[in-house]
């Protein structure tokens, strides 16, 4: 591998490597600033090294980017170029793109109407990012077919309930006659359940709020990074514990409130809700 | 010279060898011939289908167990396509008209329900789905929450749900009021009633949401254009940003 072959300043790589380390860097990430400053030491101390060697890692055919690169390239200019490009960093350590000018440039006359890219990437530019690829399966057909099916299991139970059970209508909608009781939508219950207790700033405003932007703040509040139940046990109970909280209210609110938003036991006076 | 006529496979294998088949069938199409159950061909079906393309490839086996997502994010999805078919057939015989001494809203839900052909049926799936689609989102969340989904990167995606939970109880509770019976409009006087208690905008407030001081007509063509334009296209756009930031996090979270 080209790679490996890089001359490299040991010491450099040792020292930056310790350096990173202490500070708390990632392994890997240590690794790789360290051979990249230690293969600049390198080229720093070996400055005649540069123009002859540099063609060699390019054509040694690690770089996927590289190799297309060169042969693209006209045989007579490349070495010329990459030579040139090659050489820029002993001179001018610090590479800056040129301001950007406005002016679009157009092709020069007789320029041919292909287009060539050269790219040529240093070695310390290089960076191995290795991902593990894990235990993965073929979306089709494994996750396809599981999709089909919940579509179908849910789409059948629907048709199903939609055959034998009609959705509400009441009589024309009357402005001068209250129902009693007058009952939200079953997801507002748990809200209506708590103006029962609350003055309706608190229940219909204040209460509301909290939920959603406490619901929206949890992933910048729990910070744990760990995702196993036995590590995330206040996450789970305070979570169970709300949820559990608004379930109770809303079936209280459905199912035991009758005429006058009273207390009544469904199996004694009767269900007053409506889908 | 005898002419026999081709026999149904035959005709079948001319089809899908003919131009017209294989400009609508990408190569790798299951559909397409030579299709082989090979690793490249379960790859380009996945890919060069418009609706499959929005899974990778390859998904983490884990993501696969039942018990892991019980599917409840890809059925709150097919629930909201459901709902939106649903809904424009029951838009062809709905107009959202409440004027006083003729509530044309009502006179037409009447009419869904008893002369339009399978017009029940359809208000049935569409009323069952919607409540169906608040407990499956509702759900989800849960489930996103106790496999701790939305930790990083995941963080700004939960956000994303939150916000499609909030649209989903609007476009809920929208369409509540559009059948224009005794049900709606005392639901929604109850549930709007609070807003009145909004510090400051307590006016406001009622005056944006109602278009009036009490529910009545002006806001049926309020909550109807709500209900059928303007909450889908929110609901679709921030839809688009939940997905696309699945595959951008690295696709399903990691096992337990």
């Amino acid at each position: 591998m080209a790679r490996e072959d890089t001359p490299l300043d040991q010491e450099v790589f040792d020292r930056v490597l310790k350096e990173q380390l202490d500070a708390g860097t990632d392994k890997r990430v240590a690794e790789g600033r360290a051979r990249s400053a230690a293969v600049r030491a390198y080229k720093t101390a070996h400055p005649e090294e540069e123009a002859a060697p540099a063609a060699a890692p390019a054509a040694g055919g690690n770089g996927e980017a590289q190799a297309p690169a060169a042969a693209a390239a006209t045989p007579a200019a490349a070495p010329a170029q990459a030579a040139m490009v090659a050489a820029a960093p002993a001179s001018a350590p610090t590479r800056t793109a040129p301001l950007p000018t406005g002016n679009i440039p157009t092709p020069k006359k007789g320029a041919p109407d292909k287009h060539r890219l050269l790219a040529l990437v240093p070695p310390e530019g290089i960076q191995r990012v290795e991902r593990e690829q894990g235990d993965r399966v073929n979306v089709w057909p494994h996750l396809l077919i599981e999709e089909f099916v919940a579509m179908f299991v849910l789409s059948v139970g629907l048709v199903v309930f939609s055959t034998f059970l009609n959705a509400p209508l009441r009589e024309l909608a009357n402005a001068n006659l209250t129902p009693n009781p007058s009952k939200a939508p079953w997801y507002f219950l748990g809200l209506q359940e708590l103006l029962r207790y609350f003055h309706p700033m608190v229940a219909g405003i204040s209460i509301p709020t909290f939920i959603l932007v406490g619901l929206a703040a949890v992933p910048f509040v729990d910070r744990n990074p760990s995702t196993r139940p036995g590590d995330r046990k206040i996450a789970l109970t305070l979570f169970t514990m709300m949820f559990m909280f608004g379930a109770v209210l809303t079936i209280i609110g459905s199912f035991f409130r009758g005429p006058g938003y009273n207390w009544v036991w469904p199996w004694a006076q009767g269900v007053f809700f409506d889908l | 010279m005898k002419l026999k006529p081709p026999s149904p496979s035959e005709l079948g294998d001319r089809l899908r060898d003919s131009e017209v088949w294989k400009s609508i069938f990408r190569p790798g199409s299951i559909f397409r011939k030579g299709y082989k159950d090979t690793s490249r061909d379960r790859a380009l079906a996945t890919m060069n289908n418009v609706l499959y393309h929005l899974h990778p490839v390859k998904v983490k086996r884990h993501g696969l167990k039942l018990t892991y997502t019980f599917c409840l994010g890809g059925l709150s999805f097919f629930l909201f396509i459901l709902l939106t078919v649903t809904g424009i057939f029951l838009m062809f015989f709905y107009r959202q008209q409440a004027d006083i001494g003729g509530a044309q809203a009502y006179t037409d839900m009447q009419g869904i329900r008893t002369t339009v052909f399978f017009g029940d049926f359809v208000r049935n799936l569409h009323r069952w789905g919607a409540h169906l689609m608040v407990f499956s989102v509702a759900l989800h969340m849960a489930r996103v929450f106790y496999t701790g989904a939305y930790k990083p990167p995941r963080e700004f995606n939960w956000v994303v749900g939150v916000i499609l939970l909030f649209l989903t109880l609007g476009l809920s509770f929208t369409g509540y009021l559009l059948p224009w019976d005794q049900l709606a409009i005392w639901a929604v006087t109850v549930g709007t009633s609070l807003a009145g208690y909004s510090p400051f905008i307590a006016k406001q407030m009622n005056f944006l949401l109602l278009g009036g001081v009490v529910v009545g007509p002006e806001t049926l063509l309020r909550w109807y254009v709500l209900h059928v334009l303007a909450l889908p296209f929110v609901l679709v756009l921030f839809l688009a940003v939940h997905f696309w930031r699945i595959r951008k996090d690295g696709g399903i979270s990691g096992p337990l």
